[in-house]
């Protein structure tokens, strides 16, 4: 949703065009489109970004006149990378932002032809150092290259003299979540920023400030989950808020509670991982299978247990280390065979059976 | 003429059997305007079309019933015409991605392109999006799923979603984070009693709690199951009674006689015997992961827990195996064999052991 929204605004680029014109649409029909949270409050200058220092100090002194570097922007998802892009690149260009900015979501145009067609041609375009309006604003433009690391060797191996060519008038701005998997040539053209997972602090002030706004009724306890499972990601946290907001109807007076919160994330309920440690040391298989089975029944997903149970047994001071490497050891290869498309009944039941020998020994 | 289970489908949102609160939350999503994309999973027969249906009558009033079958030609870019089964009305298309097998990807971005480039005609109509359904979302391939996240977006405007799939367990993070999830469990055991008798009621019948029972037992927290069931325990014999014996399907029967073939003898030559049954239950279209699980369960009743958790390694090894590659049984045979070899050098230690 976030990245169809950058895409209306890009206009020039691909595709565009039905969402752009429907939106338009849209909007003359129904005055008002909600819009989801995550657009409406994403921070609109470089100020408001959330935490991230390093990073707000070099653009801020970039707004004040400074030459920008080819930027890397690492970290994990919803700790702000391409807000802080876009909000800088906003206020550098002002109304000629469409102009000056090709965005391009790496996942779906990620072959080397876009990097020598589209990246090539709108890099060499030359910008003037003067808006319309006459004021002076930076002689350069930015390829925003989002979710950098789907980008094929290949198409990143075409980038590179592109990039020491047209530093002139261009600047390029990769944005990824694995900075291992950006080649080396192209993290040495560019300034590596790490964007740290966000503090606990931040994301409640953060989420408080929306609620209040959006006049949601959230507990206290519901936030403090809400925010343990969304682990940092402000993204996926403001998300969930407005989806509880939106099961629960707007003019309802009861507030979100736990529960709620529980269901709309998709996590196993505690007392779910609880049952099935105890299940595994009670060493009896027919209780396992019946357990399995109501487990399956009630609908939650295998991917989603394993993970919870990873942390629930490296909290467990119980358990040995020793017990603890054979568990996690058949824990990992059981999430890969998930993820490839297994069994998940038969695939839980050989992992809580490795966990019941584990536990005996 | 038709089943039970579809002349008793629920209709509306508002006449649920389960899952009540969910339901008045689905209704408070309605009323909003801005619906997301759903992501909606459960077990099989625990009611998710059922759920969808109702919703999409919840959003366009009761024409969306008038349901019309299409088949769509689509050209894939290799030059392949395939013709895909579509399901219609004037507010929504439903299709089963996963019928196309390896060209999933271009079905799924055909027919949202399709649906969401055409605009509605009538402006008055309630909404200004369009539905498509997709079912059996955890067997589509990774790169449709990409895919999908791609179009999601792009066409968020004209048309919303709906992803009806068994588990999240395959669908990739990023669709799972686009969607708001929807959980529908089975119904408990006594719900499934509560219904059951219900339309026997509605039919005329009378229901027998016994036998009710027996059925809820039978069919593992499948209500779809359960209601053919009861709908063929009264073709057997009417009026109900309580002794009778629900049908288990064929093929249920003939995978446990399989089992006890295994457990009988361990040679080459009964392995033989096993792969002619093997093939049989295959040819009838039997899911390999049912097989598998079936098979675990019967072989694992006779073993010590050490025994159990070596046999229950090798099934989730070789089920695993079966999604590499293509070909089924050779994984199923790899498992017999393996199960044969694992149970005969036990059987012997514990002869040894005795002297």
């Amino acid at each position: 949703m976030q990245s169809f929204l950058k895409t209306g605004k890009l206009g020039s680029g691909s595709g565009a065009g039905p969402s752009g014109e429907k939106s338009s649409a849209k909007g003359q029909k129904r005055g008002n489109k909600p819009t989801p949270w995550v657009e409406k409050y994403r921070p609109r200058t470089v100020e408001d970004v959330v935490e991230q220092g390093d990073v707000v100090a070099v653009l801020r002194q970039c707004l004040s006149g400074a030459d920008l570097p080819n930027l890397l922007l690492y970290g994990p998802p919803g700790t702000g990378k391409t807000s802080t892009i876009l909000a800088a690149a906003r206020q550098l260009f002002g109304d000629m932002f469409r102009d000056r900015i090709l965005e391009l979501n790496a996942s779906d145009e990620r072959g080397i032809q876009v990097i020598r067609d589209k990246v090539k041609s709108f890099a060499q375009l030359s910008a003037s150092g003067v808006r319309p309006d006459g004021k002076p604003c930076p002689a350069f433009k930015i390829v925003i290259l989002d979710e950098a690391d789907s980008m094929t060797h290949a198409a990143q191996a075409a980038l590179r003299r592109t990039m020491e060519k047209q530093t002139r008038t261009t600047r390029f701005c990769l944005v990824c979540n694995y900075v291992s998997r950006i080649i080396e040539p192209l993290t040495s053209r560019c300034t590596k920023f790490r964007f740290k997972p966000l503090g606990e602090e931040k994301v409640v002030e953060r989420l408080e400030l929306i609620s209040r706004e959006e006049n949601v009724n959230i507990g206290k306890e519901a936030l403090h989950t809400l925010i343990e499972a969304s682990g940092g990601d402000l993204r996926r946290a403001i998300t969930c808020l407005q989806s509880c907001a939106r099961l629960k109807g707007k003019d309802s007076s009861s507030a979100i509670n736990n529960d709620d919160v529980v269901e709309v994330m998709g996590i196993v309920p505690n007392r779910w991982i609880d049952g099935l440690m105890s299940v595994c040391e009670e060493f009896d298989y027919y209780k396992l299978t019946e357990y399995l089975d109501r487990f399956i029944m009630e609908g939650y997903s295998a991917g989603q247990l394993l993970e919870q149970l990873h942390l629930k047994i490296l909290m467990t001071d119980t358990i040995s280390d020793k017990q603890k490497a054979t568990i996690c050891d058949k824990l990992a290869v059981c999430s890969h065979r998930l993820q490839e498309g297994a069994s998940e009944y038969l695939q839980m039941a050989d992992l809580c059976c490795t966990i019941m020998l584990c536990l005996r020994q | 003429m038709s089943l039970w289970v579809d002349r008793y489908r629920p209709k509306s949102l508002g006449v649920l059997d389960y899952h009540k609160e969910q339901a008045s939350q689905l209704k408070n999503l309605v009323k909003q305007g801005d619906f997301p994309h759903l992501l909606v999973y459960g077990p099989s027969g625990a009611g998710k079309k059922t759920r969808v249906t109702c919703l999409l009558r919840e959003l366009y009033g009761p024409s969306v019933e008038k349901l019309r079958m299409e088949s769509v030609s689509i050209t894939t870019p290799s030059g392949k015409k395939l013709d895909v089964k579509t399901i219609s009305s004037n507010y929504h298309i439903e299709v089963n991605p996963s019928d196309a097998g390896i060209y999933d990807r271009c079905v799924v971005m055909e027919l949202v392109k399709n649906a969401a480039q055409t605009h509605q005609l009538d402006p008055s109509g309630q909404r200004d999006f369009k539905v498509v359904v997709l079912t059996e979302v955890d067997s589509l391939s990774v790169d449709a799923q990409h895919a999908l996240r791609r179009t999601m977006e792009k066409y968020v405007a004209t048309c919303r979603l709906i992803l009806i799939s068994n588990s999240t367990s395959r669908v990739i993070p990023a669709i799972r984070s686009r969607c708001l999830g929807v959980r529908v469990a089975a119904p408990t055991s006594d719900q499934i009693v509560s219904i059951l008798q219900m339309v026997c009621k509605k039919e005329g019948l009378t229901l027998p709690l016994e036998l009710a029972k027996k059925i809820v037992d039978k069919s593992e927290r499948n209500l779809r199951l359960a209601l053919l069931m009861c709908e063929s325990c009264k073709v057997q014999e009417t009026p109900l009674q309580d002794k009778q014996e629900p049908i288990l399907p064929q093929w249920q029967v003939f995978l446990r006689e399989t089992a006890r073939t295994i457990m009988h003898e361990q040679s080459p030559k009964q392995l033989m015997e096993v792969r002619g049954r093997l093939y049989e239950l295959l040819c009838h279209n039997i899911p390999i992961q049912m097989i598998f699980k079936g098979l675990l369960k019967e072989l694992v009743s006779n073993c010590d827990m050490r025994l159990k958790a070596a046999v229950v390694e090798e099934a989730a090894f070789f089920e695993h195996r079966v999604h590499q590659g293509n070909k089924g049984i050779f994984h199923l045979e790899a498992f017999v064999a393996k199960f044969m070899c694992i149970y005969k050098k036990f059987m012997e230690d514990s002869v040894i052991d005795m002297f």
